[in-house]
C-alpha cells in the first residue's frame, strides 16, 4: 500500500532529490519505521521506459533546467549553459551513471594533512576517517552488489576492456581489471545480469545495473512508510523564529505552489542544486542562505579532474558493444608527488555512441582532422580519466541573474583549474595515449572534460563550523534538524567515482538522523 | 524526399538506387546537384530531390555544399547533407529574419568566391579557406553546430561508420560479439 502524506504532516522527514543519497536515505529510514517524503523535481521514468538512443534519452532524462557558467574552464565555452550532466528524474543519476564503485582511500579523507599547505587550494581533513566508514562501505557494496566485493564475481572484459588490458600489460600496470561495479555479473536481487548492452548511460533496461529507481524507492514504498512525489521542485526551504527548519515550498506539476511540512528536513539534489536551493532560501534571519555561516555553501565546487583518450586503430573494435566502464586501470590512483602532482587518477574505460562522439570528441572541431577520425569510429578505443581535483573556494555555485521557470534565480557554476589538476590532466593524457600507442594506436586525442558528471563539495564536511557547512554527519552547522545528503558533502573528491560513498554515507547518516529523532533531540 | 521530378529522375527511376548510395567522384557537387525549372533541386545519381520553399534554390545547394565542407565525410551521400540542413529552408520560409541572414550568409561566401560563386569552386580546400574567415561568425556556428546532432544524429548515417545503434531489442551485445576482438 502506497504511502501517502498529508502535506500538513509535521512528523515526516522531508528529503529533496531521490538519487544516490536521498533515495538511499529514503528507503533506510523507512525501513526503520520513520515517515518519508521524497520530492523529485523530475519525473519517474521506469526501466522500461528508458531509451537506447543517446540524444532521445538525453530529453528523457538529463536536467535542462537553466544554469549559468562562468571561470577560465573549456566547458563554459564549448556549453555554456550545460555544466553538468546529470538527471532530473526519480532515482537521480543513478539511472544514467556506469555503475563504477570505488571506495576512498585512507589518505585522501585527510588531504589538508597529508597533502600539506597547497596555494590557491582549499584543502580541509573530513571529519570522518575510512576506518569509520569501512563497516558502511561493505554495506553499500551489498546494497549495490558491487563486483569483485563479497565474493560476487567480476563483469565479462568486452572489446574495449581487451585493448586496455593489452596495453596495461605493456606499460607494466599492475592492477587492471573489469571493475567494481554495481551491475549485476550474475543475476541477483530480483534483477537481470548485464547483457552487455552498451547503452548504461542512458538507463539500463535490463535493471542490471544498480539504480535506486527499481532498488531502493520500490523497497521503501513497500514499506508502507515512503512517499514519493514526482514533478515537485522544491523552491526553497521554511523555518522559524527559533530558526529550526518546518517545512519546504515546492512548485507540482502544474507550477503551483505546495507546501509540505517537516520535522526533518535533507537535501540531496546534487551539488549544484543543493548549494542553490540553501542560497534561495535566505531569510531576514539568514540573509546569506541557510547553513551558510561559514560562507562556504556553494564553495570548493569539484568536478574531478577528468579527461578522456581516444585511440584509432587500423582494424575494427566497436568498442560501444558492452558495459561502458567495465575496464579499470588503477595504478595511477596512489599518492606519487614525483610525478609533478598530489592525487592520484583512475583510468576507466568509456564509449560514446557516434552522435556522443561527434559532439564531445572536440567539442568545436571541424573539417577533415576532426572527420577523419570520426571516420575511423568503429576502430576507436577510449578510456576516461578519474582523478582528484583539488578544492578553491572561488570555484563555487552562486546565484545567477538569470531565472527559471518558477523565477527562481538559477545557479552559476563557475570554475577554474587548479595548477595539479593541469599537471595531472597532462599526465593522464600521455599515459593514456601510451597506453594505446603500445598495442598499436595509429592515432589518438586527448578529449576535453564533458558537462561535469561527478560534481562535489559544494556544502561540504568539516570539524569545524567556520570551515564547512555539515558535520561529520551531514547534519548542517548551523541547523541542527537540516541535512545534506548528496556528493555535496564531500571535503575532498579522492580519485574514485563518488556515488557508493554517497550511498555509504546515506546508510550512516539515517542511523545517525532516526537515533536523534528517537531521542527527541531533532 | 519528393518534389519536382524532371526529366533526368524519370530516366533514372529504372536505376536501382541502392547502386547510388554516394556521389561518383567524378562528378562534382555543382554538377550533380541541379536545378529544376520548378525550384527544387535535384540529384539524379543519388535519385533524390528536395523542394526548396524559403530561401532561393541556389542558396540552399550552397549550404548543403558548406555542411559537407564543415564536416566532410567521402562515404557519406549528398542526400544526408541535404537532410541536415533542410530545416533552414523551413525556418526560412516562416521567418523574413531568418531568410535574410541566410541569404546574407550565402552571399558572403559568394563574394568572397568571386566568378561561379562558393558552390563554383573545385577545391575543397578553397572553399574551407572562405569558411574559415567567417568561422568566428555567429551564422558559421549556428550551422556548424546544428550539424552535430542533425548529420550525426540520422539513423540511415550510423552504419556508415559501423555504429550499430539501438540495442536492447536485440538482446544486448552478449551473443552479438561483444568481445569478438581477434587481433590484439
Amino acid at each position: 500500500m502506497a504511502a501517502k502524506f498529508n502535506q500538513n504532516d509535521d512528523s515526516v522527514v522531508v528529503i529533496i532529490g531521490s538519487g544516490a543519497g536521498g533515495g538511499t536515505l529514503g528507503n533506510e529510514l523507512a525501513q526503520k519505521g520513520i515517515n518519508v517524503v521524497v520530492l523529485e523535481a523530475g519525473e519517474r521514468h521506469e526501466y522500461e521506459d528508458f531509451v537506447n538512443d543517446e540524444w532521445a534519452s538525453f530529453t528523457q532524462l538529463a536536467w535542462k533546467d537553466p544554469r549559468t557558467t562562468s571561470g577560465s574552464w573549456r566547458v563554459s565555452k564549448d556549453f555554456p549553459t550545460l555544466p553538468a550532466w546529470i538527471v532530473k528524474a526519480v532515482g537521480g543519476s543513478t539511472t544514467h551513471w556506469a555503475g563504477a564503485s570505488l571506495r576512498f582511500q585512507e589518505h585522501e579523507f585527510r588531504t589538508a594533512t597529508v597533502y600539506g599547505r597547497i596555494a590557491g587550494a582549499n584543502l580541509l581533513d573530513w571529519p570522518v576517517t575510512l576506518a569509520e566508514l569501512e563497516p558502511f562501505y561493505a554495506r553499500a557494496e551489498e546494497k549495490m552488489g558491487v563486483t569483485r566485493t563479497g565474493g560476487r564475481p567480476g563483469l565479462p572484459g568486452n572489446n574495449n576492456f581487451k585493448i586496455m588490458k593489452a596495453g596495461a600489460d605493456k606499460l607494466g600496470y599492475k592492477e587492471c581489471h573489469t571493475g567494481n561495479m554495481a551491475i549485476n555479473s550474475v543475476e541477483r536481487d530480483n534483477r537481470n545480469s548485464c547483457q552487455q548492452t552498451g547503452f548504461c548511460f542512458q538507463g539500463c533496461k535490463w535493471g542490471a545495473k544498480w539504480s535506486t529507481l527499481y532498488t531502493e524507492i520500490p523497497k521503501g514504498e513497500a514499506t508502507g512508510k515512503m512517499e514519493v512525489r514526482p514533478q515537485s521542485h522544491v523552491a526553497h526551504i521554511e523555518h522559524d523564529a527559533s530558526g529550526k527548519v518546518t517545512g519546504v515550498v515546492y512548485f507540482d506539476k502544474d507550477g503551483k505552489e505546495q507546501r509540505q511540512k517537516a520535522r526533518v528536513v535533507a537535501v540531496a539534489g546534487n551539488s549544484i542544486e543543493s548549494p542553490r536551493l540553501l542560497l534561495n532560501s535566505a531569510s531576514s534571519k539568514f540573509p546569506d542562505g541557510l547553513a551558510n555561516s561559514s560562507g562556504q555553501v556553494g564553495r570548493n565546487y569539484m568536478r574531478h579532474m577528468t579527461g578522456s583518450v581516444y585511440a584509432v586503430f587500423d582494424k575494427p573494435v566497436h568498442m560501444y558493444r558492452g558495459t561502458t566502464m567495465a575496464g579499470i586501470v588503477r595504478d595511477e590512483g596512489r599518492l606519487d608527488p614525483s610525478r609533478g602532482f598530489v592525487g592520484g587518477y583512475e583510468m576507466e574505460t568509456l564509449s560514446l555512441g557516434l552522435p556522443f562522439m561527434a559532439a564531445f570528441l572536440d567539442p568545436g572541431a571541424w573539417g577533415r582532422e576532426f572527420t577523419s577520425a570520426i571516420d575511423l569510429y568503429s576502430n576507436m578505443a577510449g578510456m576516461w580519466l578519474v582523478g582528484e581535483d583539488l578544492a578553491q573556494e572561488t570555484n563555487r555555485i552562486t546565484l545567477s541573474s538569470t531565472k527559471d521557470q518558477y523565477g527562481l534565480p538559477v545557479a552559476d557554476v563557475h570554475f577554474d583549474d587548479h595548477p595539479n589538476d593541469l599537471a595531472m590532466r597532462s599526465h593522464g593524457y600521455k599515459q593514456g595515449a601510451a597506453l594505446y600507442d603500445a598495442v598499436g594506436a595509429t592515432r589518438t586525442f586527448p578529449t576535453p572534460p564533458y558537462p561535469s558528471t561527478h560534481n562535489l563539495g559544494t556544502n561540504r564536511m568539516s570539524a569545524n563550523p567556520r570551515d564547512g557547512v555539515v558535520n561529520k554527519w551531514g547534519q548542517t552547522h548551523d541547523i541542527k534538524n537540516l541535512f545534506v545528503s548528496d556528493g555535496s558533502q564531500f571535503t575532498s573528491g579522492g580519485a574514485e567515482n563518488p556515488t557508493l560513498t554517497i550511498v555509504t554515507l546515506a546508510i550512516r547518516q539515517a542511523e545517525y538522523i532516526a537515533d536523534q529523532m528517537k531521542t527527541k533531540a531533532i | 524526399m519528393s518534389g519536382d521530378h524532371g526529366r533526368h529522375a524519370h530516366r533514372q527511376e529504372a536505376v536501382n538506387r541502392r547502386t547510388f548510395l554516394r556521389r561518383s567522384s567524378e562528378i562534382s557537387f555543382a554538377a550533380a546537384v541541379t536545378i529544376t525549372t520548378g525550384g527544387a533541386l535535384l540529384n539524379a545519381s543519388e535519385a533524390w530531390a528536395l523542394d526548396v520553399k524559403g530561401l532561393q534554390p541556389q542558396t540552399m545547394k550552397t549550404l548543403i555544399l558548406v555542411a559537407r565542407d564543415i564536416y566532410p565525410h567521402d562515404k557519406v551521400a549528398d542526400r544526408f547533407y541535404a537532410i541536415a540542413m533542410k530545416s533552414y529552408d523551413e525556418k526560412a520560409a516562416g521567418d523574413p529574419a531568418t531568410k535574410a541572414a541566410l541569404e546574407s550568409f550565402v552571399a558572403g561566401l559568394d563574394a568572397a568566391a568571386g566568378k561561379g560563386g562558393y558552390s563554383g569552386l573545385g577545391w575543397e580546400a578553397e572553399r574551407v579557406a572562405l569558411l574559415r574567415a567567417v568561422s568566428h561568425s555567429p551564422m558559421f556556428e549556428t550551422i556548424r553546430s546544428g550539424l552535430i546532432a542533425s548529420l550525426y544524429n540520422q539513423p540511415e548515417v550510423w552504419p556508415i561508420f559501423g555504429y550499430e545503434g539501438e540495442s536492447y531489442s536485440k538482446g544486448g551485445y552478449i551473443k552479438r560479439g561483444f568481445d569478438d576482438i581477434d587481433w590484439i
